[in-house]
C-alpha cells in the first residue's frame, strides 16, 4: 500500500489512538521515566514505566501534549510494550527506528511490529519523523535513566 | 505599471514561483510572513550580476568593479530612499534583521549599556529580538524588562509607558507582530522612550512589505529588516542607525573594508557605512534587494496597504465562520498575518493536511514562544498574506482545513 498521501498517513487506527490515547495518565511508583521534547513543535511528553525483578515492563504510561501522530505513536507504543522484557521493548524501538526513516518495509521485510506497521508511510513526510518517534526516544531515555530527551 | 491601478492578475505574473503545483494542486502560498516570493526583477538583477556583472567591490579599478560598486551603492540609495533616512551612510547592509539586531546589541549594547541599565521589549518579539537582549543582560549586568499585550495581542501601552524610567536605556520593539499581526503604535513608543533618553530599535521585519515606513517621520534610532521577506533575495537585511548614534560605535566584525589604515601598530577605521560592513558583502543579494524595492514601489506601498487591508479582512471573515476555529490575534490594528487554533486538531497535522491540497501554512511556535505562552497553546496555524494573494486562495485554504476536519471528526 503507498503512504505517501496525507489522508492515508492518518490511517483510522491512529485517529483513534489520537481520540482515545491508551495508558494517558501518569504511573504512580514508575521505576524509570523521561520527559521528551520537540522543540520544533512543542510537543512534550513523559514516558512513565515500572519494571519489575524480572526485568519487564509491568506498566507503561505517558502524559503530554502533542500533534495526532505523536498522541498516537505514544498511545500504541505503550500498548504494544506492556508486559514485554526492556531487551525486547529496545529491540522493537530499533525497528520501529528503521521503520520510521523508510529503511524497513513492513510487506517485505522481517518485523514483530505489528500494528505499529501503521506509521510506515511517516518516512515520506521528514517534518513528521520525529512526531512519531518522540515517544519511542523518551522511553529509551526512561530506560537508559537519561531525564530529558530533546529531538534537537 | 500604473501608480494607481493595483492589477492582480498583471502583478501575479511576475512571480512565476506562484504558478507551480504541489501535490498536484496549484500552489496556494500563504506563508509570506516566513519568506516572499521573488518577482522576475529580483531573480534577473541577481542572475545579471553572476552572468555578466560579477566583481568585487570597493577594492578595484577596473569597470567590472567599478560597475558593481555602482550598482551596490545605488541599492543604498533606494534603501535610504525607501525607508526616509537622511543619508545613504545610515544604511548598513547585514545579513538580515537578526544580524541587523544583534549588531545593535553588541556594538552599541557592548559600548553603551552598563550594570543596572534597563531595556524593554514586547511580550511578542520574535526570538531574534528576545535573545540578543538576554545575552547582553547576561555579559553586562543589565535587566531587561516586558512589556506585555492583552488577549486581543495588543501592547498595553500603559504598562510599556509604567516600565519606562530615567534607567531605560534601550528599548527594542517589532512594528508587525509576526505570530499576532498587530501593528504596534510604535511611534508613541518611540516619542515615550525618547523622552526619558532611550534610544528605539525597530524590528520591520514584517512591516517594509506591507506598510509605507518613514525612518525621519518614526523618529527610530534604529530599523531592521530582511529583504528575504521584502520579495528580495536571502541572506541580504538592513539596518537603518542614525549617523550620530553609528559613528559613535565601535566596529562590530572587523578586517576588509571597514579600515581606512591598517599597520601592526594601529589601524584606524573606515567612515560610515563601511565601519560596520566588514568583509565582502552579499553583493548580488543586495542589488537584488534594490531590484525588490523598485519592483514594491512601482506597485505602492499605500496600494499594497489597501489590497492587504481588503484580503485580511476577508480572511477573518472566513476563517471566524469556521466551527471551533479561534483567532490567536485580533487587534484592532492588524497587518497580513491569520493565526488561529482548531479545536481537535493540532496545528502540525493541520498544516500536513492542508499541504495535500496545495496549501502552504506555517504552523508551530513562530519563534515566539512567549506569545504561545500568553494564549496557552504550545502552536497556532498561520496563513501570512502577501499583495499577489488573492480571495480565492483564502477560500482554498477554508476548504482544505473543512477536509482536515473532516478527517479528524
Ligand atoms: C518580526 C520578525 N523579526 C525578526 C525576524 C528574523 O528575520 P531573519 O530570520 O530574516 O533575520 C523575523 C523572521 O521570521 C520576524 O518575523
Amino acid at each position: 500500500m503507498s503512504h505517501d498521501s496525507r489522508s492515508e498517513l492518518y490511517q483510522q487506527v491512529i485517529l483513534e489512538h489520537n481520540k482515545k490515547p491508551r495508558n494517558c495518565r501518569k504511573l504512580q511508583g514508575a521505576t524509570h521515566s523521561a520527559e521528551g521534547y520537540n522543540p520544533l513543535c512543542g510537543d512534550h511528553l513523559t514516558v512513565y514505566l515500572h519494571v519489575n525483578n524480572e526485568n519487564i515492563i509491568d506498566d507503561i504510561s505517558f502524559e503530554g501534549d502533542g500533534c495526532a501522530i505523536s498522541q498516537a505513536s505514544s498511545s500504541m507504543m505503550t500498548a504494544a510494550l506492556k508486559g514485554k522484557p526492556i531487551d525486547e521493548a529496545k529491540d522493537l524501538f530499533g525497528q520501529f527506528h528503521k521503520l520510521i526513516t523508510g529503511e524497513l518495509d513492513p510487506d517485505k521485510d522481517q518485523h514483530s511490529l505489528g500494528k505499529l506497521a501503521v506509521f510506515s508511510g511517516i518516512w515520506h513526510f521528514p517534518a513528521r519523523v520525529k512526531c512519531a518517534s518522540l515517544a519511542w526516544h523518551t522511553m529509551n531515555g526512561a530506560v537508559e535513566h537519561k531525564e530529558t530527551i530533546s529531538t534537537e | 505599471m500604473n501608480e494607481n491601478t493595483f492589477d492582480i492578475d498583471s502583478i501575479r505574473k511576475d512571480f512565476q514561483n506562484l504558478h507551480i503545483k504541489v501535490n498536484g494542486k496549484p500552489l496556494v502560498y500563504l506563508d509570506n510572513a516566513a519568506t516572499t516570493f521573488k518577482p522576475q526583477a529580483v531573480i534577473d538583477a541577481t542572475a545579471d550580476h553572476y552572468k555578466t556583472g560579477t566583481s568585487n567591490i570597493h577594492r578595484g579599478v577596473h569597470t567590472l568593479s567599478q560597475q558593481a560598486t555602482e550598482a551596490f551603492e545605488q541599492s543604498r540609495d533606494k534603501v535610504r530612499d525607501f525607508i526616509g533616512a537622511r543619508k545613504s551612510c545610515e544604511i548598513i547592509f547585514t545579513k538580515g534583521t537578526t544580524e541587523a539586531i544583534n549588531l545593535v546589541a553588541s556594538s552599541y549594547g557592548g559600548a553603551f549599556l552598563n550594570k543596572g541599565d534597563e531595556i524593554i521589549i514586547s511580550e511578542m518579539e520574535h526570538h531574534s529580538n528576545i535573545v540578543p537582549w538576554q545575552m547582553l543582560c547576561a555579559s553586562k549586568g543589565c535587566v531587561l524588562k516586558i512589556a506585555p499585550f492583552n488577549d486581543q495581542g495588543e501592547l498595553i501601552f500603559d504598562e510599556f509607558a509604567k516600565r519606562l524610567s530615567a534607567k531605560t536605556k534601550l528599548v527594542a520593539m517589532v512594528y508587525v507582530s509576526n505570530s499576532l499581526g498587530t501593528i504596534n503604535p510604535v511611534k508613541e513608543v518611540i516619542k515615550a522612550a525618547n523622552t526619558q533618553g532611550a534610544v528605539v530599535l525597530i524590528d520591520a521585519a514584517q512591516t517594509v512589505s506591507h506598510l509605507p515606513v518613514n525612518v525621519q517621520g518614526l523618529d527610530c534610532d534604529f530599523l531592521a529588516f530582511s529583504g528575504h521577506k521584502l520579495f528580495g533575495p536571502n541572506g541580504v537585511g538592513v539596518l537603518y542607525g542614525k549617523e550620530k548614534l553609528l559613528n559613535a560605535m565601535p566596529p562590530y566584525q572587523s578586517g576588509g573594508d571597514m579600515i581606512a589604515s591598517v599597520t601592526f601598530e594601529k589601524t584606524t577605521y573606515n567612515v560610515l557605512p563601511y565601519k560596520l560592513e566588514a568583509g565582502t558583502p552579499n553583493v548580488a543579494g543586495v542589488i537584488g534587494l534594490g531590484a525588490a524595492i523598485d519592483y514594491v514601489r512601482s506597485v505602492g506601498l499605500t496600494q499594497i496597504a489597501e489590497y492587504e487591508h481588503e484580503l485580511l479582512a476577508y480572511g477573518t471573515q472566513a476563517l471566524s465562520s469556521i466551527d471551533g476555529l479561534r483567532l490567536i490575534g485580533t487587534a484592532k490594528n492588524k497587518a497580513s498575518i491569520l493565526a488561529f487554533v482548531l479545536e481537535n486538531i493540532h496545528p502540525h497535522d493541520l498544516g500536513t493536511l492542508v499541504d495535500e491540497e496545495g496549501v502552504a501554512i506555517r504552523t508551530g511556535h513562530h519563534c515566539t514562544q512567549p506569545v504561545m505562552k500568553h494564549f496557552g497553546v504550545p502552536a497556532t496555524s498561520r496563513a501570512s498574506l502577501a499583495f499577489y494573494n488573492t480571495k480565492e486562495e483564502i477560500d482554498c485554504l477554508v476548504r482544505a482545513i473543512h477536509k482536515a476536519k473532516d478527517i479528524f471528526k
